[in-house]
């Protein structure tokens, strides 16, 4: 919470420019119904008309005065809200770009989200009721009851037996509908998840006829939320008049006891009338003060999760003290000894003392099951993730000293999802190195195979992606996102499982032309697919988060027993079937 | 300006449309309303009697003081029960009305063609079925009583200040021009500079979205710099207009509090005047002063009624958007039931395209006989997935048919024919439930044995029963604590159970690895045996044995015929098969 204090310090100027003018502001507030009492009782008593225009002039004066007074409040709320939302998200945004992949993980990406924008625009909004209304409604009110006691201390003391009665409703009402609301809350949670659900299946759904059933699950849901709505509606329409009734009360109360004041010669009509003012501000101001706790309490919450994010350490803040230990001149380009790696929150190693050394420019198939490990290896190589035990030598240097930047631009990653960004393919394609000359971005495409179905879109390299690139398929979008880690000729290429989305023959013609194509780049090759893999230099064989065997095609199929199971398993599927059918 | 406005009244025709169901809880609101106001308004005027009954020391009038009062007080309670039961009614008249709308919007969502789907994002039409709809509940509901409550509160005010005194309510009546005045003057200040803001917002949540969706490319491209100057140069835009929008906004209390403080003093020095003339009580100034300031209040908060009812308005645009995409053909009566389907399947001369300009299949003819085993190759994007939407109408030919058992399938109901059809996707889809409900999720009466069966038959029932709860294990969204070939053996249950007399399978094992595909494999094989199945697989060895293999590319048929007419043929096939299978060992 402290850290997020700071974001105020650049704006202190306005931060007491502001609310000392709202306070002004609500001081010349407070005389008016003061000075409309002197009206009625030093003007019209004594039938004193030069008294009434006088104070009638005067009463403009602070009305104008006043308003002016507002205003550079409000303009200064409006530029140290705004400005303080501003710089948050900014630093929100870029903080959260260093943050670790576990720690981004930790989060989840709708979380992270969510945080940038809603809870930022939450503490905005605080900041400027904070300005706006902090100083002013306790002000108004203490003001009014001040004025008050001043006019008359007897009849204050009826405000002594209404306020808290006032606050009460206030506080018991509030204490009821929050946590209702955020039962309301919840259940719009489950009508968004049927909704997703929906979504995403509607083709299943549509297969199976489901449609009424469908219906049917969601129909419960929205009821549920519809009668926790109304529910809390009963109960929050009660505020507004409990408390009218409250306030009207006690204006006949003091009308009686007034009349009683009056009868003995202790107090005036004027002062009644300024009386019946006052109260009606203090409790006015009350009901503005109760909504500040509502937005302070959602506000303090919401900083409370940008905080975290804040806190949260980026992978950058580490040491990196670049080459602390010499580079030592290695024929091996990377090398990995008893490296073991956990996710956070997981009970096993994702990954178990992998050790192994490759050489500059080989290839290196890595083939396995669904979760034996293989990504989790290769997503080390760039520092996505730190290893929880051994070290992961490039070049000789362990990457910990490297730079993250320096490591990162070593290397060239296609990821199992592949992804575009909203903007043109040349665009897209640049990613991978930020001046690419028309050539290079025209020759990475041909190694990606991707000419030609560029060349078919209407306008080319310059054809816009729409955002998530929905607006070609899967194979294409697995093309491109190739032909961007080309173009940056990375000493070292990651392909994790980055074909599954192309028919053999495209597979077929884009590794031929790649090995064609980059002779000093060192290549992983995560698949599962025997063919993807077999002509690799050494192909890993990972089980399990171990590495069971390692070597070449023709060595493993001979002595790794993993290994032959799913080579057989890729051809064996049609003669089981033909056992069968 | 003129436009805006005739869609403006269609929009509200239709919200009545729903409204109008709920007539009674209206009338309901609106007579609460009224009366509740009407009381509420009484209540200065008693005030002022009240304080004409304080003549001076020792002439006070107690008697009629305290009758006054305790009219007041029997007024003020009558009022504030009045004004509860309205917010109760309206609150039940919005949720009931929100809720017809909601169901409405959720069955639109099972009529609307899956093309639909393809082009809009998941996240929009959420959007619009939640917080859309909350919007209209809150701004059009919330919105109109308020109104309503101002009008009769104006209206009000205005005839018992003209009733105690005309010609200060001449007075308060040519200060209140400006209130409108400064309303307009922000409104449309703040109008600009709101949809701007909105707008603005809208480009940086997604602009986040996207680059912290993906953060991991990000990193590997060593774009956040980039991201950052892009993220600063939106977020800076934001500022300039956020800062007008929230100024302009924030101008409409302190202006109106000065309009209506001038309004008092006016009232103040002219009521003093009068009275000093003797042409005024005391009294009736106080009722006055509390009639002014009743008066321009509601002026006030219609300003900031009238945003929050014209986003609601943008909101309801946008479901009723929603609600009037063009719907699937819909089902007439002359429709039949496809009973008994023997699984002959033909498709005649049909073409289709997915956007008018670009054609796609341009003549396609192919003839399955029952129980045959058609095998689908192509590379990607030629059409393979295209033929299973067209065989399960997701989508409908442009021209020619496509026939089950010699019937066109245009001419039997959706249902019948996609119950005929049992259907297994690359993307297992689960949804959060029991996964004994997930099997169940084909046919409905299904026993607990039953599913056993099934899940048995699909190899699934040994994992099933390691579960913590077996069968009753939840899943959570998504069905993420399960494992690729887990949840795709989970929906192969569920098309096991279901026992269709065709079969698709759509790439249904290639997010799985090989040695659990084998499992799989087995399972479908047990599973085609005895109906027509169409299999689409880009590993090649799993479709040897099919009675025909199709080759598409770009939308045709190109080859037809068994593995091994095929590979005599040499060609595409031939070379498609070769590219694969150059293992060592094959």
């Amino acid at each position: 919470m402290r850290k997020l204090l700071r974001f105020l310090r650049p704006y202190w100027k306005l931060l007491i420019i502001g609310p000392f003018f709202k306070l002004l502001e609500a001081i010349l507030e407070l005389m008016l119904p003061f000075l409309m009492s002197k009206v009625m009782d030093m003007g019209v008593a004594r039938g004193d008309l030069n008294y009434v225009y006088r104070t009638g002039g005067f009463m403009i004066l602070i009305a104008v005065v006043g308003v002016c007074c507002a205003l550079i409040c409000q303009y200064s709320a409006s530029f140290v809200a705004q400005g303080v939302g501003t710089d948050i998200r900014n630093e929100l945004f870029s903080h959260i770009l260093t943050l670790s992949n576990q720690e981004a993980d930790r989060f989840g990406t709708s979380s992270l989200v969510n945080r940038i924008t809603n809870d930022v625009n939450q503490v905005q909004w605080a900041v400027a009721m904070l300005i706006r209304l902090v100083i002013r409604a306790p002000f108004l009110c203490i003001g009014g009851l001040v004025m008050a006691f001043l006019i008359d201390f007897k009849m204050s003391l009826i405000l002594v037996i209404v306020l808290p009665v006032f606050i009460l409703i206030l506080f018991l009402t509030m204490k009821k509908t929050v946590p209702l609301y955020k039962a309301v809350q919840r259940k719009l949670d489950k009508i968004a998840l049927v909704l997703r659900e929906n979504l995403n299946g509607i083709r299943v759904i549509r297969a199976f006829s489901k449609i009424d059933y469908e219906n049917r699950r969601f129909m419960k849901q929205n009821d549920e939320y519809k009668e926790n709505a109304i529910r809390v509606g009963k109960l929050s329409a009660l505020l507004n008049p409990l408390t009218a009734l409250v306030m009207n009360f006690s204006i006949g109360a003091i009308l009686w006891y007034g009349g009683i004041r009056v009868n003995t010669g202790t107090t005036t009509t004027g002062e009644i009338m300024a009386f019946i003012g006052y109260v009606t501000q203090i409790l006015a101001a009350l009901i503005v003060v109760s909504n500040l706790v509502v937005v302070f309490t959602k506000a303090f919450a919401s900083a409370a999760r940008i905080s975290d994010v804040l806190e949260a350490e980026g992978e950058a803040e580490k040491k990196n003290d670049t080459q602390e230990q010499g580079k030592k001149v290695d024929e091996f380009h990377i090398e990995f000894q008893h490296v073991s790696m956990n996710y956070e929150g997981a009970g096993e190693n994702a990954i178990q003392d992998i050790s192994f050394r490759v050489k500059k420019g080989d290839t290196i198939g890595i083939i396995g099951g669904t979760g034996s490990g293989k990504s989790t290896l290769v997503n080390l190589i760039p520092g996505f993730y730190p290893v929880s035990g051994g070290h992961i030598f490039i070049d000789g240097v362990d990457i910990k000293n490297y730079a993250l930047e320096e490591l990162r631009s070593k290397i060239a990653i296609v990821l199992q999802k592949s992804v575009l960004f909203s903007g043109s393919i040349a665009e897209n394609l640049r990613w991978g190195k930020k001046d690419a000359s028309m050539e290079e971005i025209k020759r990475a495409a041909e190694i990606a195979q991707a000419t030609e179905f560029i060349e078919k879109m209407p306008n080319g390299f310059e054809s816009i992606i729409q955002r998530g690139g929905v607006n070609v398929s899967g194979g294409q979008r697995q093309r491109l996102s190739i032909a961007r880690a080309i173009i940056r000729q990375p000493e070292i290429l990651i392909l994790d499982d980055s074909f599954n989305a192309l028919d053999f023959v495209t597979d077929a013609k884009l590794r031929k032309a790649l090995k064609d194509n980059t002779e000093d780049m060192t290549i992983f090759v995560v698949s599962q697919r025997v063919s993807t893999i077999k002509n690799a230099d050494q192909i890993f064989v990972m089980h399990d988060g171990k590495m069971e065997g390692m070597g070449t095609h023709e060595e493993l199929l001979r002595n790794c027993s993993v290994y032959r199971e799913i080579c057989e398993s890729q051809m064996q599927s049609s003669e089981v079937m033909a056992d069968e059918a | 300006m003129k436009h805006s406005n005739r869609r403006e009244k269609g929009t509200w025709k239709r919200i009545w449309g729903y409204v109008g169901k709920y007539k009674t809880y209206l009338i309901g609101v609106f007579i609460c309303g009224l009366v509740g106001n009407m009381l509420l308004i009484l209540g200065p005027l008693l005030t002022g009697q009240a304080i004409d009954q304080m003549i001076g020391t020792g002439a006070v009038k107690f008697p009629q003081l305290l009758k006054i009062i305790l009219i007041l007080l029997l007024l003020y309670l009558l009022s504030s029960i009045f004004q509860w039961l309205m917010s109760i009614v309206s609150n039940v008249a919005a949720n009931k009305t929100i809720h017809d709308l909601r169901q409405e919007s959720f069955q639109k969502i099972n009529r609307l063609p899956l093309k639909y789907f393809d082009n809009t994002p998941h996240g929009d039409t959420i959007n619009r079925i939640t917080n859309d709809l909350d919007a209209i509940s809150d701004g059009l509901f919330q919105g109109i009583t308020q109104i309503m409550s101002a009008v009769i509160s104006i209206t009000g005010c205005f005839l018992f200040m003209l009733l105690i005194s005309p010609l200060i309510t001449i007075v308060v009546l040519v200060v209140t021009p400006l209130c409108f005045f400064i309303a307009a003057f922000i409104a449309k200040h703040s109008a600009n500079s709101f949809s701007l803001q909105s707008k603005t917002t809208g480009e940086l949540n997604g602009y986040v979205e996207e680059m912290v969706t993906n953060m991991q490319v990000l990193k590997a491209y060593g774009h956040e710099n980039e991201a950052v100057q892009n993220f600063k140069e939106i977020n800076q835009r934001l500022y300039q207009c956020g800062q007008k929008a929230q100024w302009y906004a924030s101008m409409t209390n302190p202006t109106t509090r000065l309009v209506n403080n001038i309004a008092y003093v006016g009232v103040t020095v002219l009521g003093g005047v009068m009275a000093i003339q003797g042409n005024l009580t005391i009294g009736k100034i106080a009722s006055f002063l509390t009639y002014s300031s009743q008066f321009a209040k509601p002026i006030n908060e219609i300003t900031s009624i009238s945003t929050q009812i014209q986003s609601a308005l943008a909101s309801a645009e946008r479901v009723f958007k929603f609600l009037d995409e063009p719907e699937e053909e819909q089902e007439n009566e002359t429709v039949d039931v496809l009973r008994n389907c023997r699984g002959e399947v033909e498709f005649r001369d049909v073409k289709f395209s997915y956007r008018p300009d670009v054609p796609f299949i341009r003549r396609l003819n192919l003839k399955v006989q029952s129980g045959q085993m058609v095998a689908i190759v192509g590379p990607t994007g030629s059409g393979k997935t295209t033929l299973v939407n067209l065989l399960m109408r997701f989508y409908d030919v442009d021209s020619g048919h496509i026939m089950i058992d010699g019937n066109n399938i245009t001419k039997m109901t959706r249902e019948s024919l996609r119950s005929s059809i049992g259907m297994v996707l690359q993307d297992s889809w689960l949804f959060a439930g029991t996964i004994a409900e997930n099997i169940g999720y084909g046919k409905e009466d299904a026993s607990k044995e039953e599913i056993i069966q099934a899940a048995k038959e699909a190899k699934a029932d040994s994992f099933i029963r390691k579960m913590p709860k077996g069968y009753d294990t939840i899943l959570d969204e998504e069905g993420s604590n399960l494992s690729q070939g887990q949840r795709q053996l989970l929906t192969i249950a569920r098309v096991m159970l279901m026992d269709p007399p065709v079969l698709i399978l759509d790439e249904a094992t290639s997010s799985i690895d090989t040695r659990t595909e084998i499992t799989i494999q087995r399972a479908f094989t047990k599973m085609m045996r005895g109906r027509t199945s169409f299999v689409i697989a880009h590993r090649l060895s799993t479709i040897r044995e099919a009675d025909i293999i199709l080759v598409l590319k770009d939308g045709d048929i190109i080859e037809q015929g068994s593995h091994n007419a095929l590979l005599d043929q040499g060609g595409f096939y031939y070379q498609l098969y070769n590219s694969q299978f150059n293992v060592p060992g094959e």
